[in-house]
């Protein structure tokens, strides 16, 4: 059994099935989006976190780190609560769209990306704000050089949030009722089609899975090859 | 670098509003209708051959969210599908009884079939009556898995347990013990877990035979008339919610209940069966 689902997988992947490729495209549509807006909150978040006094600072990193715990399903009925026609958002006609997978997905990336940079902020020098602000820089001038200057950490961040973000379950099955053509993502059909007994389509949209987090991880690290070396030296 | 980090900018805004706007324009582009039902219609494949023509007649785009029946009713009550198409009479009299849904119809029926161990440990096959293979399932604590969720078939169960002579806690109307087992999966998921488990569970012949080649598990008892399993379609009051699709929901009632529509789930057979028997009287 095994082997011959891994032989259709086979086939599946090679020959471009259109079902198959139908779920990767919609998917990766609905992650990006997700993960773009996630991140015109979180960045400017973190650095308007890192700029505060260490006491908020510390409080603000201990709620961030509670939210991380949070699991996907959790967020799934929180806003499926908010979205459903009984709810108080209900007249958007949000609930089983791409987009309800959309707002489930920022809020679960959300707490990632912002700690994620914070964490990596930490190692900054914190000489690198003096200095500027003896130079006369005001708190925007701060922002905008502690973004220019972590570049590669906010992209890394960026891109930890899609990979939690594109291997979530939860939240695009109850957000997104796995709707043939319209909000099946790769995991939901994953579950889907290993409850039916169809392995070989589950293994395939894995193996997809696995390969996206390969590319994204090393298009980070020959993007910033050089950027890493210097820092390491 | 200023004139790229602009142009970066410009480019990422660009992709946004072409990323989002393809998100939408399934909802701007063709009206849309989402259809509450049970795994055993979109999972033995009957709604992949019975949508498609509806879709390219009217142009109304069909949402299925396959759950169970309790679970799609309950997504009718509180708006968030147009009409649904279920397996539990009482529940759907219940349904239409609160004003819920208007327009119910009888569309089809299959049935509901004991399956379970090839060589029937139970010894239940020899049965007369379903209601005497569950008891003797009781007597012999021969494992079983049930739904345990809201479904039809789960809905069904209970019934049948409840002609038996099983004594029952009065908090609960089922069977205790190691050898029942509430799962709280899909039926798919069941079948396999008794396949795994070497147990017996109540099933619709649809699923079954979908999953047949997949599983060793043999039918063990059929046919009683207390098996059968009648379909109703239901569309979901536009009194109750704001924004409910109610003439798609019609028409689509309309289509299923339709002589063409009938004659395509009459014709629909796996592996040479037939699945679904069409009633609706025309």
């Amino acid at each position: 059994m095994l082997l011959s689902a891994i032989e259709k997988s086979y086939i599946l992947l090679t020959t471009f099935d259109k079902n198959l490729y139908e779920i990767v495209f919609i998917t990766l549509k609905i992650t990006i989006f997700s993960i773009i807006i996630a991140s015109c909150f979180s960045i400017p978040l973190a650095i308007a976190i890192d700029l505060m006094s260490s006491k908020s600072r510390r409080v603000l990193i201990a709620i961030l780190n509670s939210l991380l715990a949070i699991p996907t399903v959790v967020i799934g009925l929180t806003v499926y609560m908010f979205i459903s026609r009984s709810g108080p958002f209900g007249e958007y006609n949000l609930l089983f769209t791409p987009m309800a997978v959309v707002i489930g997905q920022i809020v679960l990336a959300i707490p990632i990306i912002t700690t994620i940079i914070l964490a990596g902020f930490t190692k900054t020098d914190r000489l690198l704000h003096e200095t500027l602000i003896t130079l006369g820089a005001n708190k925007f001038d701060l922002m905008k050089a502690l973004f220019h200057e972590n570049k590669p950490l906010i992209l890394s961040a960026i891109l930890a949030g899609f990979g939690r973000v594109i291997a979530e379950v939860g939240i695009s099955m109850m957000l997104g009722g796995n709707i043939r053509g319209y909000t099946r993502t790769i995991t939901t059909a994953i579950a889907f089609e290993t409850g039916k007994g169809e392995f070989a389509m589950g293994i395939s949209l894995g193996i997809i899975l696995i390969l996206l987090a390969v590319l994204i991880n090393f298009t980070v690290y020959l993007t910033f090859k050089n950027e890493y070396i210097l820092r390491d030296a | 670098m200023r004139v790229n980090w602009v142009a970066s900018k410009v480019l990422i805004t660009l992709f946004l509003i072409i990323l989002g706007s393809s998100l939408n324009n399934h909802i701007l582009a063709a009206e849309r209708l989402k259809l509450g039902t049970t795994t055993s219609t979109e999972n033995s494949g009957l709604l992949n051959v019975l949508i498609p023509p509806f879709e390219k007649k009217t142009g109304i785009k069909v949402d299925v969210i396959s759950v169970g029946t309790g679970k799609a009713l309950k997504l009718g009550e509180n708006g968030d599908v147009d009409v649904v198409l279920v397996h539990d009479r009482n529940s759907e009299y219940e349904f239409v009884l609160k004003e819920f849904g208007v327009n119910r119809k009888e569309v089809m029926y299959n049935d509901f079939i004991l399956i379970g161990p090839k060589d029937d440990p139970a010894g239940i096959r020899r049965s007369k009556t379903i209601s005497e293979a569950f008891q003797k399932i009781y007597n012999q604590k021969a494992p079983f898995i049930s739904r345990g969720d809201d479904s039809g078939t789960y809905k069904k169960e209970m019934k049948i347990w409840r002609t038996t002579k099983i004594p029952r806690n009065t908090c609960y109307l089922k069977p205790q013990g190691s050898w029942y087992k509430d799962a709280g999966q899909s039926m798919e998921t069941v079948i396999f877990m008794a396949d795994n488990l070497n147990a017996y569970t109540l099933a619709d012949r649809a699923t079954y035979i979908a999953l047949k080649k997949k599983i060793h598990l043999n039918i063990i008892y059929q046919k009683d008339s207390e098996l059968r399993n009648p379909y109703g379609i239901i569309a979901v009051n536009p009194a109750i919610h704001k924004g409910i699709n109610y003439q798609g929901a019609m028409s689509l009632i309309n289509w299923i209940t339709s002589k063409e529509g009938q004659q395509i789930i009459k014709s629909y057979k796996i592996s040479g069966q037939q699945l679904f028997y069409p009633v609706a009287a025309h």
